[in-house]
């Protein structure tokens, strides 16, 4: 257990050196460098001092070295600054990274339950109406655009039927303590819905499968002829069985989630990172963008440290390899 | 083995003797048992249909849409969908939002159907180096796929499409080729760990065939069954990615119309017209669901053992 975590460990390590290789092309690659930027605002410049802040800013040092640097400054907190908000990035980030999470867990959370529940009704109803209907939802759900299902959201729940905000993440002015959770709550309601349906459609159909293929195992007769009641034959040998794969799956659908994220963010101006991305990129941020980016992959190692562990302590069995 | 000349009809007398074994009967090969199956799934004939019928009407677009393509009329602006004249209605130019969506059709399908192509190419090729060589090529391939499959592609693709000016569908594909591969490498690569300790690939080898030759005519052929699945599925990716692109602005730029672009002004006048923003988003499901109703369709009649 301890050797395989290690193992992932050092995985997620190996993950971010490559990503951060990555980012690095990428910032190389971005148009106009501190130095150009300043250069660009202040006619008075002469090219004696352009030369020297290039040589102070290290822009003139060869690659590897630059990458050094630049990893430092970034292990030290240091993504730059941004461009519009005149803050450093790292502040702009974490400011808007608990709105993010808090969509992003309620999501996960909405998803899991609903499409738990509806993959082992499913499965243990197999053929039938309910069944039939499950499949078909969880089909449409997959080759729904996010950013679509948004907009007819909107239409539906905020513009012809008013019961929801259709943007935003609170009313100004509301009193704090419960009238404050209750309206957050309330103008999480469509956001959640739209990123939910992704994770939900397609952890029904796992959980379905992995329902019908566990019901067969021979320990499931054994807890049935031992004259368990059938709720717990399901609850405490099949389910808790069936679920151990859906773990893995989970942390392998975060990167998919967090693609939602940042259009349903959009679509619904949810004051998170997703959006923040989408306007540093307009705005052509390029810092901004890139951190968000970081976080991003951060967030979705994060996840899965998470489910290995969540994985190894569900399947005692687990290998190390 | 009289007759057996070539690699490729000993490798094929072998492969009628393993399934003679394996109780089918001999003639039917593993293409023709799959295609009768694919021929009774229900769902996958419902889906292959509407691909089709959804890319012929992109294909046609020129001889069948209704109105002329981008003609604007200030006289027709926000025209109500109705069954005279505007079957869709019109946009905020006075344009048909019908045609618009045949020619918008055009766009979408081909960046799906061009990124399956590519993405297949690549990963096919990066799968089948992975596997055949092994070692630290195959290490260092994976890691690479690894960490690909673990980043949130839609940011990644947002900065791209930042940098990489244009606007048309060749820059979509070449973003969506650079990262999407990885899923065909990895499908590619288990194949050919399983293929090429086969006696076909000896026997490959003893007569002389070089590496690539291998790897090109007798591993990959044989590997195509979960690369034609998984390239079925990208088209609908594809679709989605795209569309998500051009919706944020940042995808295939106007006035080329794709699905997504249509929709990226449609949330501003969602209180005036509505139907601006249903119908293009319709589009884009009916075409992911299709793609992957034959997706599925494909899965469980090349491989039975791969069933969700």
């Amino acid at each position: 257990m301890q050797r395989f975590l290690a193992r992932r460990l050092v995985h997620g390590v190996i993950i971010l050196i490559g990503l951060s290789i990555l980012m690095f092309t990428l910032l190389v690659l971005t148009p106009g460098d501190p130095v150009e930027l300043m250069a660009a605002s202040n006619p008075d410049i002469r090219p004696e001092d352009v030369a020297m802040l290039r040589k102070y800013y290290g822009l003139d040092d060869p690659m590897y070295v630059r990458y050094f640097k630049w990893v430092r400054s970034v292990l030290k907190g240091d993504l730059g600054y941004s461009r519009t908000y005149g803050t450093p990035v790292t502040k702009l980030v974490v400011d808007r990274l608990r709105n993010t999470l808090t969509l992003l867990a309620t999501s996960v959370a909405v998803a899991f339950t609903v499409g738990v529940t509806a993959g082992v009704y499913s499965a243990l109803h197999q053929y039938s109406a309910t069944d039939y209907v499950v499949t078909v939802a969880a089909f449409a759900g997959l080759a729904m655009p996010v950013f679509w299902q948004g907009i007819v959201f909107i239409l539906l729940f905020a513009v012809w039927l008013p019961w929801f905000p259709a943007g935003g993440m609170m009313t100004p002015g509301v009193a704090p303590g419960w009238p404050m959770i209750l309206d957050r709550l309330w103008h999480l309601v469509l956001p959640v819905s739209v990123l939910a349906t992704s994770g939900m459609a397609s952890w029904t159909r796992y959980m379905r499968s992995s329902m019908l293929e566990v019901v067969r195992h021979d320990y499931v007769r054994t807890a049935r002829a031992k004259g368990n009641p059938e709720r717990v034959v399901i609850r405490r040998h099949a389910l808790r069985n069936a679920l151990i794969p859906i773990i893995t799956l989970i942390a392998l659908s975060v990167p998919g989630i967090l693609n939602g994220a940042v259009l349903t963010e959009t679509v619904f101006s949810w004051p998170g990172m997703g959006l923040l991305l989408f306007q540093a990129v307009l705005g052509h941020d390029y810092n901004v963008a890139m951190a968000v980016l970081l976080f991003l992959a951060l967030m979705t190692v994060i996840f899965n440290l998470l489910a290995d562990l969540a994985y190894g302590l569900a399947d005692p069995r687990i290998r190390y390899d | 083995m009289q007759g057996s000349s070539t690699p490729r009809q000993f490798a094929l007398e072998l492969e009628r003797r393993r399934t003679a074994a394996a109780g089918y009967s001999v003639g039917q090969s593993y293409w023709q048992i799959a295609r009768r199956r694919f021929l009774k799934h229900r769902l996958a004939m419902i889906g292959g249909t509407a691909c089709l019928l959804l890319t012929l009407m992109a294909v046609l677009a020129p001889w069948i849409a209704p109105h002329t393509f981008d003609r604007i009329n200030l006289d027709e602006r926000w025209m109500q969908p109705g069954f005279t004249g505007n079957v869709f209605g019109t946009d905020e130019l006075g344009r048909d939002v019908l045609t618009r969506i045949m020619y918008a059709g055009r766009i979408s399908l081909v960046v799906g159907y061009v990124t399956a192509v590519s993405i297949s190419i690549v990963g096919s090729l990066v799968g089948a180096v992975a596997g055949f060589y092994g070692g630290w090529v195959d290490s260092m391939l994976m890691r690479l796929v690894d960490m690909l499959i673990a980043i949130p592609l839609l940011p990644l693709y947002l900065i791209l499409a930042a940098l990489i000016p244009g606007g048309g569908v060749g820059r979509i594909v070449l973003i969506f080729t650079l990262f999407g591969w990885t899923t065909v490498a990895r499908l590619v690569r288990g194949q050919i760990l399983s293929l090429k300790s086969q006696d076909f690939v000896e026997a490959g080898r003893a007569m002389g065939a070089s590496e690539a030759r291998l790897i090109l005519r007798h591993l990959i052929p044989n590997a195509l069954a979960p690369v034609i699945v998984a390239a079925t599925l990208t088209v609908g990716t594809a679709i989605l990615s795209e569309s998500g692109l051009s919706y944020l602005g940042l995808g295939i730029q106007p006035p080329i119309p794709s699905w997504g672009n249509m929709l990226q002004r449609a949330q501003e006048y969602l209180l005036k017209a509505s139907w601006l923003a249903i119908f293009p988003g319709l589009f884009i499901f009916m075409t992911v669901l299709s793609f992957n109703f034959l997706g599925d369709g494909l899965r469980d009649a090349l491989d039975p053992r791969l069933k969700t």
